[in-house]
């Protein structure tokens, strides 16, 4: 029988409406030790106001570098089952779908080896096992391998990537996020298990600018489905939403960013070249308007949080591109993005801030792209600029 | 006990084994959805078939128990297909409308929330807390309770202007990435750390601790084989501490959480826009946190109450402008409201022309 701690503090957040944290660790530690310490120690730092976690040292599985977090209790003494509690991300099928027969399989493997505890799911995708010993890694990676499934990324690794539920269960997505997320993954494996970059690199897919995967806001490299081409409209089904109560005018034609909408009580037009693509109208009127034309996607680099000089949104750097399997051009514009860095960055310098160190000139011209008006909000306002010969060569001719 | 044949860089089992027949067969000719409630929705594909869903709450520190349930739920409804979202809900995927009405009253008597499609508060995004993490400095799985038990209706019935989405980080690395959320919660440290210079000597490499600074309060101390703190410059981030452990930065009567508002990611109507502080500091309180919960409720009452019907809260407060919203919000406005970091200069007024 797991040891039973008293936890007056961590029994009021078993009272109220939304599901409780403290009742799925209590289920875990009614039949497991690690568990049971888990919820002993969390106890502890509900009365002192402290965590008791101290990370590091070097454990994981033969021949990968990451995908386990090395975790231990500062407290080992008061919590013998948790003096490891080591994390074990499992990479996660593209779309987090699955079958009952493969998280009922997982499930087993884990209260066999683990805590019974889970993450479904961590920030950046993957399942996260919530706590085991060294000495357990082994089997369970061979339990979970041997089943079809590999570990994702930690530390100063491709991490592992995500996307959004895209052509799965979504009319508006562009491009096929789930085959773009599952393809990229297998093109990064080398990487994503053995940590060799300058600092973590994420990869996101979002079907369209919704973003239903925070792909801008982080992801080192953000791939958002878009197109080029009109909005089709389907006046029916516009008259059926005016008809259900909504004020067109207002909700549509005066939120549209664009000012490219126009409705005269009748008949809803859209002003095509003006269109920013933001969605809003699309996805309040859907079943009336749809995009139509080439699919493809924009890549932005470089959103990250504020450690260590600040939060980023990610950068405009290629404005369409076709995004068909094999995925060749993407796959080989993400590797130049990457070796460019790899080559430049400090340790612990995300994509985004050499960037801003090195200058996005530098960046662009590595990697082959055009500078192009979309990439920024407005041009450079101080006329402090660089020049290089050939840009009088090419550009600047007398 | 022999263990099956491990194999390595298999990657992920591919996605398309674990997607409905419905889904399989009408996969990217998907025509529109509706919703049909807080918590369920339908896709129409192009064909004209149908595939429904219900989407529950899910705190998403899970036991294998509880997985089990959603499991056994699955199969009994969505022939074993569920899915998990972004926001780390669970969604159960119906292909047979007759199964959606019992399936909402079994989650129902299961006591499960059902909610978070449309404008609603959905589930929070949030990390590891006390629970797991050796830079925490509050609890996130608490936070979000304590919020979540105060914001159900909002997740389950209640309507607002638009989606408003939550976000709760331990420290102020937010593996939660809470920077671009309508509301969220970041965990900070107010106090300088404490250096303990024996173990400093024998475990950190001094250049990468003092390069680690973003502020440049680090420096080396060649007498102690160490390094010093400039106090003046120390903005409390902590990533000293994540390079050299023995920079102690870890303070329960110190640390503590801030408040941010008008993040958004979408690209609708407006640029994607990061949240920005409007309360800077509450002292933790667990295990119920009352005024950060109340904060919280505050802000989006006050939005609920004053924005237009689709204006995120960072929209709403980019129309009314944010003098307007600290007044109709009620929150003092201090100098830690005044950025001094990085980007500051580009956050001062630059016009005569404000609100009174």
């Amino acid at each position: 029988m797991p040891k039973k701690y008293e936890t007056p503090l961590l029994d009021e957040l078993e009272k109220g409406p939304y599901p409780s944290f403290v009742k799925e660790i209590k289920k875990a530690a009614a039949k497991n030790d690690m568990a049971a310490d888990e919820l002993g120690q969390l106890e502890k730092s509900y009365r002192t106001k402290r965590g008791y976690w101290k990370h590091g040292g070097i454990v994981g599985v033969l021949g990968y570098g990451g995908g386990v977090i090395g975790r231990y209790s500062s407290l080992p003494d008061e919590f013998p089952n948790v003096a490891h509690f080591h994390t074990v991300r499992i990479n996660q099928p593209s779309g987090w779908f699955y079958t009952t027969a493969a998280l009922r399989e997982m499930c087993d493997i884990w209260d066999k080896y683990g805590s019974g505890l889970t993450n479904m799911h961590g920030s950046t995708g993957d399942m996260i096992l919530l706590g085991t010993r060294t000495e357990n890694l082994e089997a369970v990676f061979a339990e979970f391998s041997s089943r079809g499934w590999d570990l994702g990324g930690s530390g100063s690794a491709m991490r592992t990537p995500s996307c959004c539920v895209g052509p799965a269960r979504c009319e508006w997505t562009n491009i096929n996020t789930l085959d773009i997320c599952y393809e990229m993954t297998q093109e990064f494996q080398d990487e994503l298990h053995r940590p060799a970059y300058p600092y973590k690199f994420k990869i996101k897919v979002a079907g369209c600018a919704v973003d239903c995967v925070a792909a801008i806001a982080r992801a080192d490299c953000s791939i958002i489905g878009t197109w080029r081409g009109p909005i089709l409209i389907d006046q029916d089904e516009v008259k059926n939403y005016a008809k259900k109560g909504m004020n067109i005018k207002a909700e549509i034609v005066d939120m549209c960013p664009g000012q490219c909408i126009s409705y005269d009580g009748n008949e809803l037009k859209i002003d095509n070249s003006e269109c920013k693509r933001c969605m809003h109208c699309i996805s309040k009127m859907t079943k009336a308007l749809k995009p139509s034309g080439e699919r493809g996607a924009t890549i932005l680099i470089g959103s990250k949080a504020p450690i260590v000089v600040g939060s980023l949104l990610s950068w405009v750097i290629v404005p369409f591109i076709k995004c068909e399997p094999p995925y060749d051009e993407l796959k080989q514009l993400i590797r130049k993005m990457i070796e460019w860095w790899d080559d430049n960055a400090k340790p612990r310098e995300r994509i985004g801030e050499l960037i801003e160190a090195k200058g996005m000139r530098s960046f662009l011209e590595h990697i082959g792209v055009d500078p192009q008006a979309a990439q920024v909000k407005f041009p450079r306002k101080d006329p402090f600029i660089f020049f290089k010969d050939e840009d009088f060569e090419k550009v600047y001719k007398k | 006990m022999s263990l099956p044949q491990r194999r390595t860089d298999i990657g992920p089992p591919k996605y398309d084994q674990f997607l409905p027949p419905v889904i399989k067969k009408n996969y990217g000719q998907w025509k529109y959805h509706e919703r049909l409630s807080p918590g369920s929705m339908v896709h129409v594909a192009e064909s004209g078939d149908k595939i429904w869903t219900v989407r529950v709450a899910s705190p998403r520190l899970l036991s294998t128990d509880t997985i089990r349930e959603f499991c056994d739920i699955a199969d009994k409804y969505c022939d074993g297909y569920l899915r998990f979202t972004s926001r780390n809900n669970v969604e159960f995927l119906v292909s047979d409308e007759s199964k959606l009405a019992p399936l909402q009253n079994e989650l129902k008597e299961r006591g499960m929330l059902m909610g978070g499609i449309g404008p609603h508060v959905s589930n929070v995004i949030h990390t590891q807390g006390w629970v797991h993490c050796h830079s925490a400095c509050t609890d996130a799985s608490g936070l979000v309770k304590c919020l979540m038990d105060e914001l159900a209706e909002y997740f389950t019935t209640k309507e607002l202007p638009n989606k408003v989405r939550l976000a709760v980080a331990c420290c102020v690395n937010m593996c939660g990435a809470v920077h671009c959320s309508d509301i969220a919660i970041v965990a900070l440290h107010t106090k300088v750390p404490v250096i303990d210079h024996d173990k400093v000597k024998n475990m950190c490499e001094i250049p990468t601790t003092v390069a680690s600074c973003p502020t440049s309060a680090i420096s080396p101390d060649p007498a102690k084989k160490s390094i010093k703190i400039k106090e003046e410059k120390c903005m409390y981030c902590g990533n000293c501490f994540t390079v050299c452990p023995p920079i102690e930065i870890h303070n329960p009567e110190g640390d503590g959480v801030a408040i941010v508002v008008g993040g958004k990611i979408g690209s609708l109507r407006s640029d994607p826009k990061f949240s920005k502080i409007a309360y800077p500091f509450f002292y933790n309180d667990p295990p119920r946190w009352p005024k950060v919960v109340a904060a919280v409720k505050n802000i989006l009452e006050v939005y609920a109450a004053n924005a237009k019907k689709h204006e995120r809260v960072g929209e709403w407060i980019d129309r009314i402008g944010w003098e307007r919203f600290f007044k109709l919000a009620n929150i003092p406005f201090t100098f830690q409201h005044i950025d001094d970091f990085t980007f500051a200069r580009e956050t001062f007024r630059t016009s005569a022309a404000f609100k009174w």
